[in-house]
């Protein structure tokens, strides 16, 4: 068994809530938190004799995710029946896209150790959502339709990512991308992102290839789950190859749920019985087709993706990869950061700017960067007085808070106003060491004297010099007279 | 009053010289001396139609405006949603249902003034073509009470006929107002598909359904299509008007249209009982007669339309009807083991025989391994009967032929064949394939007394064309005005 | 596919169908089933290989509403028709099997 080797292959099939105003196929709000059963119409309840009616948003929500997903927008395609049934479901069928899907063969660049990978993706297309089915304790389960008929947009990926840190690095990339796009609000928790992974894997002993049987994993509600999982499994499978020798074959994909707290993946289905979902065209709705008319817009709306802007800001703006990361993860904060730069703070130092001091502001009151109500003009000219080293670190900082209380100050009046303006008037600054230098006769003897006591001495005098400039003292050019008159 | 059409009901309640509320309660008092043996309707609003009635009176006698339809009792076929009453296709699965919206038609009624006197009995879900399937109750042809009124539009087309309302709404989807029309002796109309909103319309086979008046004349029928018709954005299969554009159908009703052309396939009439077929010969004559030109057309795939239909209709239907599992509304069993029998045991309780067979064979149609042989094989044999059409329409501006091979038959006669019973549709069903527009006007009697209907067919929204060439015939005889001898 | 659908086809769809079917029903409608099939099979004397299926005849596509929000019906009167409810939900018997 010493000679086992084994490759890891999973695919996702990812549901994403698209954040419209309402339903897929009705004018019902979009729900959150509401009483059960709240948001909910004729249409979405499957009630007798109600018809659904596209929402164009969401249909071109889709097409704008899928161009960015690098996919071919289909030029004709039309709704298709889902039969199955299940409580959550009013109608027994979901409406969704079955042999004509509005986008196909793309791909989602993703970062790895390695560099860029390309995942494949098969498809993606729309649907809407079933309601939700509560399993409370005792001999009945209740069922709250307010979800029912949401939008959702369905990827599939080919099972080209080898590794559960591929597979995060793939959910998160496309949480950025689709926030990026504004057509999804991402979160997992609250279920905008469903995952469901299919795990496998090809293991070579004594130079045959085995495949292990696919399973797909269901209930995961974080990234951290998501990629516990695919870790679990894939020693799980092993194992189970050592012990049974079972391979692949048809029929024996099954479905295994993530237990959270125990972190683990439980048996849900064993046998994948053969679905007959009965797909046939929806004869309430009528096809859609693309043309160009049409989708330039949508392909203008394409911002920058966040990895090709990442790389650009390490490469144009020499920003190091954790910061162009930290800067690229909402679009919000990227915009706001080029706009200081378009305004003429130099890149790293607005960099700075905005992850020390003004994202922790954010943070702290739990906004987005660009609410904090500070303009990119402000960051831009306290970048500047940085720059030509104007003020201290310290000005800065509290130039910085007087921003984010007052949305139309000048920071270099303010710091005028305020005093926080550095001396750096060589003139000014030797009157004022020449007055320390006769007042503190011994510390000049102790830094002349060198060794040891030089440094502290040399500290000591440029911390009167300092005191004296009530701290605006430009501290590279004090020490520069001071070792020039001290020489 | 009894003997007047609905237009002419209409004027006269418009002009103030007759009451609506008079011409209601004539209706009630009908319904109370007949409705017992005809069996018409199964619910019936008189209250809440009286008091609609005394309001359009007031607002007529006040001269404010008043809708198309001002105080004309009115029935609609218990397959539209009503907020008020039940809505429950002639079901027991959903015989307490209560809407709580409603079909655009009926908002259409309620907003042209019209008073609703009740919602009258089908065939299950639309599913038949005697009424003999309804779930809830018996409708027998006014003009022979042994015999079915036709269906699914029973109750409508055998209501009007009694005298029981003054027009009335069907709904067709291999035939259904058109047979019952027929065999009822009054006109039916079923429009394009798409020329109506189906919103609110519980549906059977939603590809190929639609909403249409049941009328005593031809003109009755324009001014119903008056209000029904046009485009509603809750239905994303009615089309807008600048696709087709609407038309007021009372405008040029009484203009002949000049060199008509009009289609015959004596191949297929000649599939027709001989008392059908002569009353049929006459009415064609009496078109020539009137200038029209009759062509010869062929089309070659016409008898492969109910094979085609009852895959695609059955489909759609086993479909459609999936919602109907005793969970969120409707039927459900009272003691369910599990939840899976919620859905198995509230279905089998809740479905008639016909409704679970057509189930059952659309589900078949569409499972794994038979989708192509059946469902698209069969959605490959509508376009070819569209194509039929279409060619035929470049030589002619309508085609005609029976409605129905038969008179109306007797109850239970095919009861016990169901593919005998559908083959009463032949000459309908391709029309819903196509969704092209057929009327059912009254063309004579058989022997026995049974109304005979011709049926016309105009290319898609050539409803305006088709109305007149039927007024023409209309206007040369007075088969509409027959009535049956029914005592209460 | 002249193939008749015998007794254990009609069982196997049934289900499909969530209906429950006696089993005097299931032999009456494998009869019934098979007859209309039969029928149903002159479909096949056409040739129709160069033929589009036809799902719709309707000159229309792209038909959509625009994404404002419309009244909801209210709670109450979504459980007005409910057979069974518990608070604002319906209420079913417990749901042991995943959705198939
Ligand atoms: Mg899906
Ligand atoms: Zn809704």
């Amino acid at each position: 068994m010493g000679n086992l080797e084994y490759k890891v292959l999973v695919g996702l099939e990812i549901h994403v809530q698209l954040c419209t105003q309402t339903k897929m196929f009705c004018g019902c709000a979009l729900s959150f938190a509401e009483e059960p059963n709240s948001r909910v119409c004729p249409v979405c309840l499957g009630m007798p004799g109600s018809l659904p009616v596209m929402n164009k948003q969401a249909v071109e929500f889709a097409i704008l995710a899928g161009m960015a997903l690098n996919c071919q927008i289909a030029q004709f395609t039309k709704w298709d029946r889902k039969s199955y049934y299940y409580p959550d479901l009013p109608k027994n069928y979901q409406i969704s896209q079955y042999d004509l899907p509005l986008a196909i063969n793309g791909y989602i660049e993703i970062p790895t150790d390695n560099g860029i990978k390309k995942i494949r993706i098969i498809r993606a297309h729309l649907e809407e959502d079933a309601g939700k089915n509560l399993h409370t304790a005792g001999n009945f389960s209740l069922v709250d339709l307010n979800r029912a008929g949401t939008p959702l947009l369905e990827i599939v990926t080919e099972p080209d990512m080898n590794s559960a840190i591929e597979v995060r690095a793939l959910a998160e990339e496309l949480q950025r991308i689709v926030r990026y796009l504004g057509v999804s609000e991402a979160d997992m928790q609250k279920g905008h992102m469903r995952f469901e992974p299919n795990v496998n894997l090809v293991i070579t002993r004594a130079g045959q290839e085995f495949k292990t049987p696919i399973v797909e994993v269901k209930n995961l509600n974080s990234f951290k789950a998501l990629e516990n999982s695919i870790n679990y499994e894939i020693g799980r499978q092993l194992d189970r190859f050592n012990e049974t020798g079972e391979v692949m074959e048809m029929g024996n994909k099954s479905t295994r749920g993530w237990d959270d707290a125990k972190e683990v993946t439980v048996l849900q289905r064993e046998k994948e019985e053969a679905h007959d979902y009965r797909y046939f065209p929806d004869p309430d709705l009528v096809p859609v087709e693309t043309n160009e008319d049409w989708l330039i817009p949508i392909q203008e709306r394409l911002c920058e993706l966040p990895l090709k802007k990442r790389l650009r800001y390490v490469k144009e703006y020499g920003l190091s990869d954790y910061d162009a990361g930290v800067l690229t993860s909402e679009r919000a904060t990227a915009d706001f950061f080029e706009n200081a730069v378009k305004s003429g703070g130099e890149p790293k130092r607005v960099c700075n700017l905005l992850t020390q001091y003004f994202q922790k502001r954010a943070n702290e009151r739990g906004c987005n960067l660009t609410e904090l109500g500070v303009k990119p003009q402000q960051v831009a000219a306290l970048a500047k007085m940085l720059e030509k080293e104007e003020i201290s670190a310290t000005a800065a900082a509290a130039i910085s808070d007087a921003v984010v209380l007052s949305e139309d100050l000048d920071p270099g009046k303010y710091a005028q106003e305020h005093n926080l303006l550095q001396k750096s008037d060589a003139g000014e600054l030797e009157a004022i060491v020449e007055e320390v230098i006769k007042a503190n006769p011994q510390a000049v003897e102790d830094f002349k004297a060198g060794g040891k006591k030089s440094g502290k001495a040399k500290g000591f005098l440029l911390g009167q010099v300092m005191q004296k400039t009530k701290g605006r003292a430009n501290p590279k050019v004090a020490a520069e007279i001071l070792d020039r008159k001290l020489a | 009053m009894n003997q007047l059409s609905a237009k002419e009901l209409r004027d006269k309640i418009k002009a103030g010289e007759i009451k609506s509320v008079e011409a209601t309660k004539a209706v009630f008092e009908r319904i109370a001396k007949v409705e017992p043996t005809v069996g018409a309707y199964i619910s019936i609003f008189e209250e809440q139609a009286l008091a609609k009635a005394a309001q359009v009176d007031k607002r007529i006698a006040g001269g404010e405006k008043v809708g198309e339809l001002a105080g004309l009792p009115v029935a609609v076929k218990d397959n539209m949603c009503t907020t008020f009453g039940t809505t429950t296709c002639a079901s027991k699965i959903l015989a307490n249902f209560h809407a709580p919206y409603n079909a655009t038609v009926v908002e259409k009624l309620l907003s042209s003034d019209a008073i609703i006197a009740g919602k009258t009995n089908l065939d299950e879900f639309a599913m038949g073509s005697s009424t003999e399937n309804s779930g809830l109750k018996r409708t027998v042809n006014p003009w022979d009470i042994e015999r079915v009124p036709g269906g699914s539009s029973g109750g409508s087309a055998a209501g009007l006929a009694a005298g029981l309302c003054f027009a009335a709404l069907g709904s067709d989807t291999g035939g259904s107002i058109r047979l019952p029309a027929s065999f009822c002796g009054v006109v039916g109309l079923k429009p394009t598909y798409g020329r109506v909103s189906r919103y609110g319309l519980v549906a059977y086979g939603s590809s190929l359904d639609q909403i249409g008046p049941v009328t005593q004349t031809v003109e009755d029928c324009a001014l119903m299509m008056n209000v029904i018709a046009g485009y509603d954005p809750a239905d994303s299969t009615s089309v807008d008007e600048k696709t087709a554009p609407l038309c007021d159908y009372l405008a040029k009703l009484d203009e002949p249209v000049k060199g008509l052309k009009i289609g015959i396939a004596p191949k297929f009439n000649a599939g027709a009982d001989e008392q059908v077929r002569k009353a049929i010969d006459e009415a064609i004559n009496t078109y020539r007669n009137l200038g029209a030109a009759i062509i010869e057309i062929d089309m070659p795939h016409f008898d492969y339309a109910i094979a085609a239909y009852y895959m695609v209709a059955t489909a759609e239907a086993s479909s459609n009807l999936s919602r109907y599992d005793g969970v969120h509304y409707g039927h459900r069993t009272r003691n369910p083991n599990d939840y899976i029998e919620v859905y198995t045991k509230s279905r089998a309780e809740g479905f008639g025989k016909e409704v679970k067979r057509r189930i059952m064979l659309g589900t078949y149609a569409l499972s794994s391994g038979y989708y192509d042989a059946y469902y698209l094989k069969a959605l490959k044999v509508r376009n070819l009967i569209r194509g039929d059409f279409v060619s035929v329409f470049e030589k002619c501006d309508c085609i005609m032929m029976p409605v129905s091979p038969t008179t109306a038959f007797k109850m239970g006669e095919k009861l016990d064949d169901p593919l005998k019973m559908y083959l009463s549709d032949i000459y309908t069903i391709a029309v819903n394939l196509a969704g092209i527009p057929g009327i059912s006007i009254p063309c004579g009697f058989d022997d026995k007394n049974l109304p005979i209907g011709l049926q016309i067919l105009a290319p898609a929204f050539g409803e305006e064309n088709l109305l007149r060439i039927a007024r023409m015939y209309e206007k040369q005889t007075d088969w509409h005005r027959k009535r049956p001898n029914l005592n209460g | 596919m002249q193939k008749k659908i015998d007794e254990a086809q009609v069982r196997k769809v049934a289900k499909l169908a969530r209906l429950e079917l006696n089993d005097k029903e299931v032999e009456e409608f494998a009869g019934q089933l098979s007859a209309i099939l039969d029928y149903v099979a002159r479909m096949n004397e056409l040739d129709t290989n160069d033929v589009e299926p036809l799902a719709h005849c309707l000159p229309i596509h792209n038909v959509f509403r625009e994404d404002t929000i419309k009244e909801s019906l209210g709670t109450e009167k979504t459980l007005a028709n409910a057979p069974q409810q518990d608070g604002s939900f319906f209420k079913v018997p417990k749901i042991l099997e995943e959705p198939s």
